[in-house]
């Protein structure tokens, strides 16, 4: 029964305890500083933990322990070639310095203007301060321009890309620099501001499409004219291998021709030559044959050789 | 949920400053009931309260991270486990193996066998971005990712998913900041790689705990007004293609034809030729044979030839005049002209 009591007091004190404020707890993403009438008392509890205080008199004030986030508020920036984008930022902080932090900014959403005061400032200084070529490329990369199907020759400098001397990376880091001291009097610290977007404005972006649009109809033009060019180039070797072959062939068949003539006048020579007189004898006998016909009238003198027996036998 | 920080405050200013219900029941019944009574009444009470809230389990996909007064103390593994009551420990639990999804440039509609998506104008805040030969281009993408340190996941980061969301979008826009638009559009799994690679970077740095299964990037694209100017580089290029083959249809259609003409006409000429020997020789062997026999008695195979062509030609004749040759000026009794074709 005694020991019942002991326990039933023990509980009974701590649910008073509680009761009246006393006891508090701190969560893994907390920490508190604890106040007395406005006033600060004892160091900030980081630790997670049941804590103490006193009940009524003391106020437990909690901060987040936990990395933050600020998101900036997306804004026109002129950059160095005077191209207008839009720039989209955000950074995580902490609180490290509770103390410094409830004093100076109260609370988170006290905090947040501060950073907003000083981050889009510094954001804003950095960008202006850089060509457009900076904020958006990270290292001097060789890029990849190279157009499927398209000889290389002039797509290579079609726009001259300038190099990179700072890149994304080191601006973020620059304006994360600059941020940095003036927020540390705020208790807090800045772990990094990124970029989150980069776009141009709407106007800068329509000359953009246009100019891209440009771009690409070039390129096809250049596709166009290629297969026009490659055509003709097939056309004419089509054109030039008829040529050839037809009078290549041409060629060929005279030879063989002239050839087979001079055979055959050789052949003629040969046999002809041994009598040329009876070759015309014999020839002129058969041209007789062949074009003389019924339509053809004939007139002949008794002297001729058939008609000499018609004046007498004796044949004179 | 547990990270938020707000509500964990209010959690923590319910138990720790507020009057838990049952504490004040007990209050009350401690002034009316006799004594020996009340304690056996406190207890019941408390062992109801402490039955209720001291067993939990945790389910085949989650941890459970245990904090007594808002102090991690231990993860317990899926299954029936018992902590102290409410109020002393709390119990968060976390999904280690389950696989979250955030979409960027576009939103899924409905999953299914064939997943909608729902892209374009609503989400391009999103994947409008610049390319590094200063192009802009969409870049719609996702990232998968499960919690990796449940630990990290609910106490060192105090938004993850937004810090999730912001990383994503600041990692892919300096990765496709440093590629041209082709290289955008033709080289996703690049990009890709390379963006898992920095994402995963940036979470460990922050300490989110979170680990990325992947990025998948969906169709990379040019911005709508743009489009039709690269669908026509494509148009173009089929173009040229089709060009090209057509010159070489016509090619193929006359070539082979004109080399068989070719043929044709050489094939022709040694015909031409063959014939023109075969009868030069023909012609050639006859003569010989004849003269041969003719050497032999030239003067009468003269006229036997002569005669003989005669009389085969005689009769096949039309008119046939025989004038004496001592008879002069006969001619202009003959009208010659009358006869067609009249000879000598």
């Amino acid at each position: 029964m005694n020991k019942g009591i002991m326990i039933g007091g023990i509980v009974v004190a701590i649910a008073l305890l509680a009761a009246f404020g006393g006891v508090y707890t701190v969560d893994e993403t907390e920490q508190v500083v604890v106040t007395q009438f406005g006033k600060l008392i004892g160091d900030p509890k980081t630790e997670p933990g049941l804590k103490f205080k006193i009940p009524f008199i003391q106020n437990a004030n909690y901060f987040p322990k936990n990395l933050l986030e600020w998101d900036g508020d997306p804004g026109q920036i002129p950059t160095l070639d005077k191209t207008f984008i839009w720039v989209d930022t955000f950074a995580r902080w902490k609180i490290v310095d509770p103390l410094k932090f409830f004093q100076t900014v109260n609370n988170v959403t006290g905090a947040m203007g501060r950073l907003d005061d000083i981050i889009d400032p510094a954001v804003r200084n950095f960008i202006t301060s850089y060509p457009l070529m900076e904020s958006v490329r990270r290292t001097n990369r060789e890029l990849d321009t190279f157009e499927l199907g398209l000889e290389q020759e002039d797509v290579q400098d079609r726009r001259h890309i300038g190099t990179v001397k700072i890149g994304r990376e080191k601006i973020t880091k620059g304006i994360m620099e600059q941020a940095q001291p003036k927020l540390a009097e705020f208790g807090i610290e800045l772990v990094d501001v990124k970029i989150k977007r980069i776009n141009y404005v709407e106007q800068v972006q329509q000359s953009v499409y246009g100019r891209m649009i440009a771009e690409r109809k070039q390129i096809a033009e250049k596709f166009r004219s290629e297969g026009m060019g490659e055509a003709r180039k097939i056309e004419g070797e089509r054109e030039r291998e008829m040529k050839r072959i037809t009078s290549e062939a041409y060629k060929t068949a005279q030879e063989i021709m002239g050839e087979a003539d001079a055979t055959a006048t050789k052949t003629y020579a040969d046999s002809y030559g041994l009598d040329p007189d009876f070759y015309s004898f014999v020839k002129t006998l058969e041209i007789y044959r062949e074009t003389l016909d019924e339509k053809s009238s004939l007139v002949l003198s008794t002297d001729a050789e058939v008609f000499k027996y018609l004046k007498g036998y004796t044949g004179k | 949920m547990a990270w938020d920080w707000d509500k964990l405050k209010q959690q923590d200013q319910r138990s720790g400053g507020g009057v838990p219900p049952g504490v004040e029941e007990v209050l009350q019944k401690f002034k009316n009931v006799k004594p020996g009574g009340v304690w056996i009444f406190v207890l019941i009470v408390l062992a109801i309260y402490v039955g209720y809230s001291a067993f939990f389990t945790v389910a085949l996909d989650e941890v459970g991270v245990v904090q007594r007064f808002g102090k991690y103390v231990r993860t317990v593994e899926p299954g029936l486990h018992l902590k102290l009551p409410r109020g002393i420990e709390k119990i968060t639990r976390v999904k280690v193996r389950f696989v979250y999804k955030e979409e960027f440039g576009l939103r899924t509609l409905e999953a299914g066998v064939r997943t909608r998506y729902a892209a374009g104008e609503a989400y391009e805040d999103e994947s409008l971005m610049l390319t590094g030969d200063l192009n802009v281009a969409v870049v719609p993408w996702i990232v998968q990712y499960r919690v990796k340190d449940p630990y990290k996941f609910l106490f060192k980061v105090r938004d993850v998913r937004n810090t999730l969301r912001d990383l994503s979008e600041s990692t892919m826009r300096l990765v496709v900041g440093d590629r041209s638009i082709n290289e955008v559009i033709s080289k996703r799994e690049e990009i890709a790689v390379e963006a898992r690679t920095f994402l995963q970077k940036e979470l460990d740095e922050a300490e989110t705990g979170i680990q990325v299964k992947t990025i998948e990037m969906k169709k990379t694209n040019v911005p709508g007004p743009v489009q039709p100017s690269f669908n026509e580089v494509n148009q173009a290029v089929q173009e040229k293609e089709r060009m090209v083959y057509q010159a070489r249809e016509e090619y193929n259609k006359a070539i082979p034809a004109a080399k068989g003409n070719a043929e044709k006409t050489i094939k022709a000429a040694e015909g031409y030729g063959l014939d023109r020997v075969n009868r030069a020789k023909g012609d050639a062997a006859r003569f010989l044979a004849q003269y041969k026999e003719y050497a032999r008695a030239k003067d009468v195979t003269r006229r036997r030839l002569y005669l003989e062509a005669l009389q085969d030609l005689f009769p096949r004749l039309g008119k046939k005049y025989i004038i004496d040759a001592e008879q002069k000026n006969l001619l202009p009794l003959l009208n010659l002209g009358q006869e067609e074709g009249g000879q000598k």
